[in-house]
C-alpha cells in the first residue's frame, strides 16, 4: 500500500518528512542501519528540492512510500524547474583533502546508500524514485 | 545530545552531538570555526554521533582543509555505521581516524 505525504518544500519540514518515512520503515520492520541509510538518502533528496527546485519561491514536495516484498521504495516529486540529479558527476573520492571540493556529496551518498535510483520528468514534475531492500 | 567544545591553549576538542543534518550543520560549523584560530591540534570526538548527512561531512572536510594549513586534526570514536560513510566518501583516506 502506498502512503503519501504532501508538504511545503522547506528545510524546516525535513524532520516531518523523515518522521513520515521512519514510521513506515518501522511498520515494515527495518533494521537501524538500513533505516539510517534510507534517512540519509531522503534528507539529501528532500533538501535538494527545498533549496533549488522552486528558486526562492515556496512550492510543494510529494513523498510516496511503498514497501513490496521487502523492498522499500520512496518517490519524491516537485513541480519546480526540471533538474536531473543523476546527471551530476560523482565527486572524485581519491583526491587529497587539499584537492577535494567542499560539498557535492549529497547525490553521491544517495546512489551509494540505495540499491536503485531513477529520475524522470513527467507532466511538469521532477520525479525521483529510489529503492532499497530492507531486512529486520 | 549537543555539541560540546573544550579549548586549552592550542588544542581544541569538539565532541559532536548525536545528529548532524542540514538544519544543525551550520551550528557545528560556527562552533568549530569560531574557535579554530591558533589551534594546532583539533580533535573531533564522534562518540555520540549516530547520523551525519552531506551537510555535516562538508563541515568536517572544511575543518580538515583548515587544519592542514595550521596543524593536525584527529577524529575519534567513530561508530561502524558512520565509518562506512567515511569509507564511501573517501574521508577515511584523507583523515586521521583513531
Amino acid at each position: 500500500m502506498k502512503q503519501t505525504l504532501t508538504i511545503d518544500a522547506l528545510n524546516e519540514n525535513l524532520h516531518s518528512v523523515i518522521d513520515f518515512v521512519d514510521e513506515q520503515l518501522e511498520l515494515n520492520g527495518c533494521n537501524m542501519k538500513e533505516q539510517m541509510q534510507i534517512e540519509l538518502a531522503l534528507e539529501e533528496m528532500f533538501v535538494n528540492i527545498a533549496n533549488y527546485a522552486y528558486e526562492g519561491r515556496t512550492g510543494k514536495a510529494e513523498v510516496i512510500f511503498s514497501c513490496d516484498n521487502g523492498v522499500a521504495e520512496i518517490t519524491l516529486s516537485d513541480s519546480g524547474k526540471p533538474y536531473d540529479p543523476l546527471k551530476k558527476a560523482d565527486p572524485d573520492t581519491t583526491l587529497s583533502a587539499e584537492e577535494r571540493k567542499i560539498g557535492g556529496l549529497g547525490i553521491f551518498l544517495v546512489k551509494k546508500n540505495m540499491d536503485n535510483v531513477a529520475y524522470r520528468y513527467e507532466d511538469g514534475k521532477n520525479i525521483f524514485t529510489m529503492s532499497k531492500r530492507i531486512t529486520k | 545530545m549537543n555539541t560540546v567544545v573544550e579549548k586549552t591553549d592550542t588544542k581544541l576538542v569538539v565532541t559532536v552531538g548525536s545528529r548532524v543534518d542540514t538544519n544543525n550543520a551550520p551550528e557545528l560549523e560556527k562552533v568549530v570555526f569560531d574557535n579554530i584560530e591558533g589551534v594546532e591540534h583539533l580533535i573531533l570526538d564522534l562518540k555520540n554521533l549516530e547520523y551525519i548527512s552531506s551537510s555535516g561531512l562538508r563541515v568536517i572536510l572544511k575543518a580538515q582543509k583548515k587544519m592542514n594549513t595550521q596543524g593536525s586534526m584527529v577524529i575519534k570514536n567513530v561508530c561502524q555505521d558512520i565509518m562506512e560513510i567515511f569509507d564511501m566518501t573517501g574521508f577515511s583516506e584523507i583523515m586521521s581516524i583513531e
